[in-house]
């Protein structure tokens, strides 16, 4: 039975075997694809934050790159995934307007959450095994369980499996 | 933070209304002029959402909106986004460059009309803003960016979400003849202005 889960912004969710994970519109949010090729385990998170050791408002861990991963990796060893078996696939990161030189950090903020994602999966050791990040568009992933192919839809940007 | 944005009381949505009214009132009259036509608006309507229900009001997050981004210089800091949807675009564009068609895709010139509506009404909803509560208070030139609703409401929603986890939307709506524009504001003070905001309006202390 195919299922379409989807994952709203500062959320994570874990599928087994043959559902689809979809998060849309991903602008300097990162979708975060973890994968169990053995367990056919896929989790997908959708982090709006680089740190949560930064900001007062911590609670909801879904919202951080750092609490994010760990909290998905959590579940994902629930549903019988392994930890050492774990792949990444990562999009979004962008960044969606400019002020040229004037910009604060926060206009760098994709930026800032792609480079986050990547250190915490390389911690890890959470191979990341394609990732479709940075530019000033939107972005709408699908993850599917059977294939561990990660669908990249845009407007304006074109179609791609990564 | 010693207060959450869910507690913060009916007089200040209040507040907020006035200014969003006032404010939208200025900028209907300035358009108006540019257009040389007449622009009804309604009451504007201040609603506290949360991420989802907020990509949801907007249509859902794959909607293609155009959204233009101002920094908040002055007394406060943080940001101003107007936000429509595609539609209402192209309608307030061909308002203002007198065509009689809406179907053709937004080239250069029309992106260049939608930052300047774009500063038209984020000015007059900060003049207000700063005509009340006596801050001083500026924007930055406007940054426009034409994308799915989702991928825009992040950016003000990242910034909301360092504080809290819910986004303060203010919806207004104008008309002209049969034309509708529906338009979204979202305030977004930096942690620190929004205390500064309540307070020179008197509901906070």
């Amino acid at each position: 039975m195919n299922q379409i889960v989807k994952v709203g912004m500062a959320d994570l969710k874990v599928v087994k075997e043959s559902d689809v994970l979809t998060t849309l519109g991903l602008g300097s949010c990162v979708g975060i694809a973890l994968y169990d090729k053995v367990k056919r385990v896929a989790g997908l998170a959708h982090i709006m934050l680089p740190s949560s050791l930064q900001i007062k408002n911590n609670q909801n861990q879904a919202k951080f790159a750092d609490t994010g991963i760990a909290l998905l990796i959590e579940e994902m060893i629930k549903e019988g995934a392994s930890a050492a078996r774990l792949t990444a696939k990562i999009a979004g990161g962008s960044q969606m307007f400019s002020f040229g030189n004037n910009g604060s950090d926060l206009m760098k903020i994709g930026y800032r959450n792609s480079i986050a994602t990547k250190e915490i999966l390389t911690m890890y050791k959470i191979p990341i095994l394609a990732e479709d990040t940075g530019g000033n568009y939107g972005r709408t992933i699908e993850f599917y369980a059977t294939s561990r192919d990660l669908l990249v839809k845009t407007i304006g940007y074109g179609v791609k499996t990564i | 933070m010693s207060f959450s944005l869910e507690d913060l009381n009916n007089l200040y949505l209040d507040v907020l209304r006035e200014i969003g009214n006032i404010g939208s009132g200025n900028a209907a009259s300035a358009l108006a002029k540019m257009i040389q036509k007449r622009i009804d608006m309604d009451v504007p309507h201040v609603r506290i959402l949360s991420f989802q229900e907020a990509a949801e009001a907007l249509g859902g997050e794959e909607i293609v909106v155009a959204g233009i981004y101002f920094q908040l210089e002055g007394d406060l800091q943080g940001n101003i986004m107007f936000l429509m949807d595609i539609s209402s675009s192209k309608i307030l564009t061909s308002m203002l460059m007198g065509r009689e068609d809406e179907d053709g895709e937004l080239d250069e010139m029309d992106r260049s009309a939608l930052q300047e509506i774009g500063n038209i009404l984020s000015g007059s909803y900060v003049s207000s803003l700063s005509a009340l509560t006596g801050l001083d208070l500026k924007i930055s030139v406007p940054s426009l960016c034409i994308d799915m609703a989702g991928a825009i409401l992040s950016v003000p929603a990242i910034q909301f979400s360092q504080t809290f986890d819910k986004i303060l939307l203010i919806e207004t709506t104008l008309t002209e003849g049969n034309n509708l524009v529906k338009g979204n504001f979202f305030l977004i003070p930096d942690s620190g202005s929004f205390e500064k905001l309540l307070s020179s309006l008197g509901v906070y202390n």
